[in-house]
């Protein structure tokens, strides 16, 4: 998976921060309007496909590598379940909803309905490593074939 | 105790997640949480055994949020996948270092055990299709864990077979949302009572029925198991025989049929048909296999059949207004004998895990002699089969001769069932003959060359064999009228009152 | 009308996974099938209105009216099992896709029909 040309780069390089910011507000917004983790999850991870088409694999795994990612992952699902347990030690029962809802005076904000945007940005986070990882796992596995006819399998990033 | 229950979903997803951040680099720390995460299941599942209530998740009431039910009936369930699970992960501890990644065995493996629970434990029918989904995809990556080509091919099957079935429940789901407008099973069976039921509703039965009975590898729906039982390894295939075809396939339909849809007595006779084409041609199939633990899955099959054909016979007489005692007397031979099969199916396939882990093979015509030196493996294997063929004293003779003697009082009232008595009885004596063939192969006859060195199973897997035969002997005793009052007169009563459950559990328990 | 389309949808599915022979295409009609299924249940929340502008989206705002809402929004509740729904496919289709992958690296071919090594 080698790059392309620098037009395509020169392009990815100015939209990716635009891309990162739309699924970031889609993730914080989920509570208002339609969007949610899933959304803001998928958004940034394609961002991620983006740059990896762009750039070649070698770059894109630089800054987000493998182990990051599986472990990214199960950290956004912790972060779920412990604020669900959260809401059996504080709110009495599992998966309450035990911060304030909201103030009055601002019950449209950003800052309403308790531990929704919470639960939001760890599915954002897991969402996101996942589709990430699946990406990675397969697309930068080959078939090489070898000299006597049959197949191998290479799976590793470290070498071309 | 009540409010203990979602924890029967949060330490297994907990355990999964935690043994995917930390345990990649140490082997042995993926060991201990995975029994650290099962034994508190375990505990927990024994304490609730007399208890019933329903849980509010979220302090939403129904029909707004999700219910989490504990009947007499969910409890069985509970008991069985817990107690199922925490010998085959103890048995694992030492099966699996013959595979590498032995961390994402354990994760997968919490992961199907947490959407057992969660299946178990659900009282909303989209709940229920999302932890059927998490079971059943785990059990698909687990089946392919070897990697090997039959593995591949096994689990691929499974994959389009199970995904069929996952979809016709969902577009189950749909219809029935669709005509009440509720998804709460409680509010369902209350909006069915009082609703003329039109062709729609026959559609969404029919669609249910296909797509549990995929799951539950009934008799026009099973070429998936006999490929992909033997194809895991072998304390998955416990899983799988043991547990996972029960609490998706046969413990899902009778809650949806019973408590939710209604019980008619075209159901009843449908489900009894199935139940008969289920237990003959799978003993039919399962004795002429040479592979053990081919034979083992046609089995799995054929003992469905016997579930499934108890709990039809108490659906078809409570349907038709009979007589109530022989109609509980039915569903309890059928639910009793779920239980027993979970405990000598898993021990016969964790049997045949311990046999190939020392020899190598499967084939039955390779093995042979083995009872000098494997005493353990013999013992339990043994004591398993004398279970499945239904010899007294074990578990395996009370459950069937509660069926037949339902079958023969029932035939009192509808004298064409002599035929389901007759059939109950020739399929337990073919059972019986292909089991004898097993010992006789795996365990007497001389021992071949290659095996002079072997010696039995290391210290773990040893350990869940003599408890599982332990099990095995003792659960005749259930029958005592003082235990079976506590814990399956309960589900007895659960599923007899059909439709009323909804009014019990709207306005508390 | 729309409901038996998804229907037919739906059976368009089914025949693309009894009938093909190529492994990847047997899991895109897995994936038609599925879809079909979540078109099915997002369809089941109209409300039928006498005219286009009695229909509504179900998000309120600080403005909203909420007798006029209670009238004519859509339900919210198949919207957010589609969403469920969607990713539990997304997940089937990823480990569909894998075992795909491994089966080529072992028997070198996408074909179905010639991979028969499980008999009896």
């Amino acid at each position: 998976m080698n790059g392309m040309s620098p037009i395509v780069q020169t392009v990815a390089r100015f939209v990716k921060v635009f891309i990162l910011l739309y699924g970031i507000y889609l993730t914080l917004i989920g509570h208002l309007t339609p969007g949610g983790g899933f959304a803001g999850g998928v958004v940034i991870a394609s961002l991620y496909i983006m740059l990896t088409l762009a750039y070649g694999k070698k770059f894109a795994l630089k800054f987000f590598p493998r182990r990051l990612a599986g472990s990214l992952d199960s950290v956004g699902a912790l972060i779920f379940l412990v604020v669900a347990c959260l809401g059996f030690g504080f709110g009495g029962i599992f998966f309450a909803n035990f911060l304030e809802k909201s103030y009055p005076g601002a019950e449209f904000s950003l800052l309403s309905a308790g531990t929704i945007p919470i639960s939001n940005i760890a599915i954002c986070i897991k969402v996101a490593s996942s589709l990430f990882l699946v990406f990675i796992i397969m697309a930068v596995a080959r078939i090489i074939d070898k000299k006597d006819g049959s197949k191998e399998f290479k799976q590793d990033e470290e070498e071309e | 105790m009540i409010e203990l229950l979602p924890l029967f979903i949060a330490i297994p997803l907990g355990g999964a997640f935690l043994i995917t951040l930390t345990a990649w680099k140490l082997k042995r720390l993926a060991d201990i949480l995975g029994v650290c995460a099962s034994l508190p299941l375990l505990v927990l599942a024994l304490l609730c055994i007399g208890n019933r209530g329903v849980y509010h998740i979220g302090a939403f009431l129904a029909p707004l949020g999700i219910n989490l039910v504990l009947d007499g009936f969910s409890i069985i369930l509970l008991v069985i996948v817990n107690v199922i699970s925490f010998m085959a992960i103890l048995y694992s501890i030492s099966y699996m270092e013959q595979y590498t990644a032995k961390y994402k065995y354990y994760a997968l493996f919490l992961l199907m055990v947490g959407g057992m629970n969660g299946v178990v434990l659900t009282g909303d029918m989209f709940n229920l299709f999302v932890f059927l989904e998490i079971a059943s995809i785990a059990s698909y990556a687990l089946v392919a864990f070897g990697c090997e080509h039959e593995e591949l091919e096994a689990s691929f099957k499974y994959l389009v077979l199970g995904s069929i079935g996952s979809t016709f429940i969902l577009l189950g789901v749909a219809v029935l949302y669709g005509l009440t407008g509720y998804l709460n099973m409680a509010s369902i069976a209350q909006a069915v009572a009082s609703m003329e039921k039109t062709w729609l509703f026959s559609f969404a039965s029919v669609l249910f029925l296909v797509g549990f009975g995929i799951k539950a590898a009934l008799v026009p729906f099973h070429p998936w198991l006999p490929d992909a039982h033997p194809s895991a390894p072998a304390p998955i295939s416990a899983m799988l025989s043991g547990v996972l075809i029960k609490a998706l396939g046969v413990y899902a339909i009778t809650r949806v049929v019973f408590n939710v849809l209604g019980a008619t007595s075209l159901f009843g006779i449908i489900i009894m048909v199935l139940g008969v084409l289920s237990m003959t041609i799978g003993v039919f199939l399962a004795v002429g296999q040479w592979d053990f633990k081919r034979l083992l899955a046609y089995h799995s099959i054929s003992q469905m059949g016997y579930v499934v054909l108890g709990l039809g016979l108490g659906m078809f007489i409570i349907a038709n207004k009979g007589p109530t005692l022989v109609a509980g007397m039915a569903i309890f031979g059928g639910l009793f004998h779920l239980a027993n099969h979970a405990v000598f199916k898993s021990l016969l396939f964790l049997c045949s895990g311990s046999v190939e882990y020392q020899t190598g093979t499967r084939q039955l015509k390779e093995l042979g002699g083995l009872q000098e030196k494997m005493p353990v493996t013999r013992v339990s294997c043994t004591i398993a089969s004398l279970s499945i063929a239904g010899i007294p004293p074990l578990n395996g003779f009370w459950s069937k001769l509660i069926i037949v003697i339902a079958t023969v009082q029932a035939a009192f009232l509808y004298p064409s069932m002599l035929i389901l008595t007759a059939i109950t009885i020739l399929v337990s004596f073919v059972t019986l003959i292909s089991f004898l063939k097993v010992l006789r192969y795996v365990f007497l006859g001389e021992l071949p060359s290659l095996f002079k060195n072997i010696k039995d199973s290391s210290l773990f897997m040893c350990a869940s064999l003599v408890m599982l035969s332990l099990l095995c002997i003792s659960m005749g005793l259930l029958l005592i009228p003082g235990l079976r009052s506590v814990v399956f007169d309960p589900a007895v009563e659960v599923l007899k009152q059909g439709l009323d459950y909804g009014k019990q559990i709207l306005t508390g328990l | 009308m729309i409901f038996p389309l998804c229907f037919a949808l739906f059976v368009v599915g089914l025949y693309c996974v009894l009938t093909k022979k190529n492994v990847i295409k047997i899991v895109i009609g897995l994936t038609i099938m599925e879809y079909s299924v979540n078109l099915f249940l997002v369809l089941l929340g109209y409300k039928k209105g006498a005219s286009f502008s009695d229909v509504q989206a179900p998000i309120i705002e600080p403005v909203t009216n909420l007798d006029d809402f209670f009238m004519k929004a859509v339900d919210p509740l198949p919207q957010a099992m589609v969403l469920t729904s969607i990713v539990i496919g997304l997940g089937v289709t990823a480990l569909a896709i894998a075992i795909c992958i491994r089966l080529y690296q072992r028997y070198g071919t996408f074909d179905i029909s010639k991979m028969r090594r499980l008999k009896g």
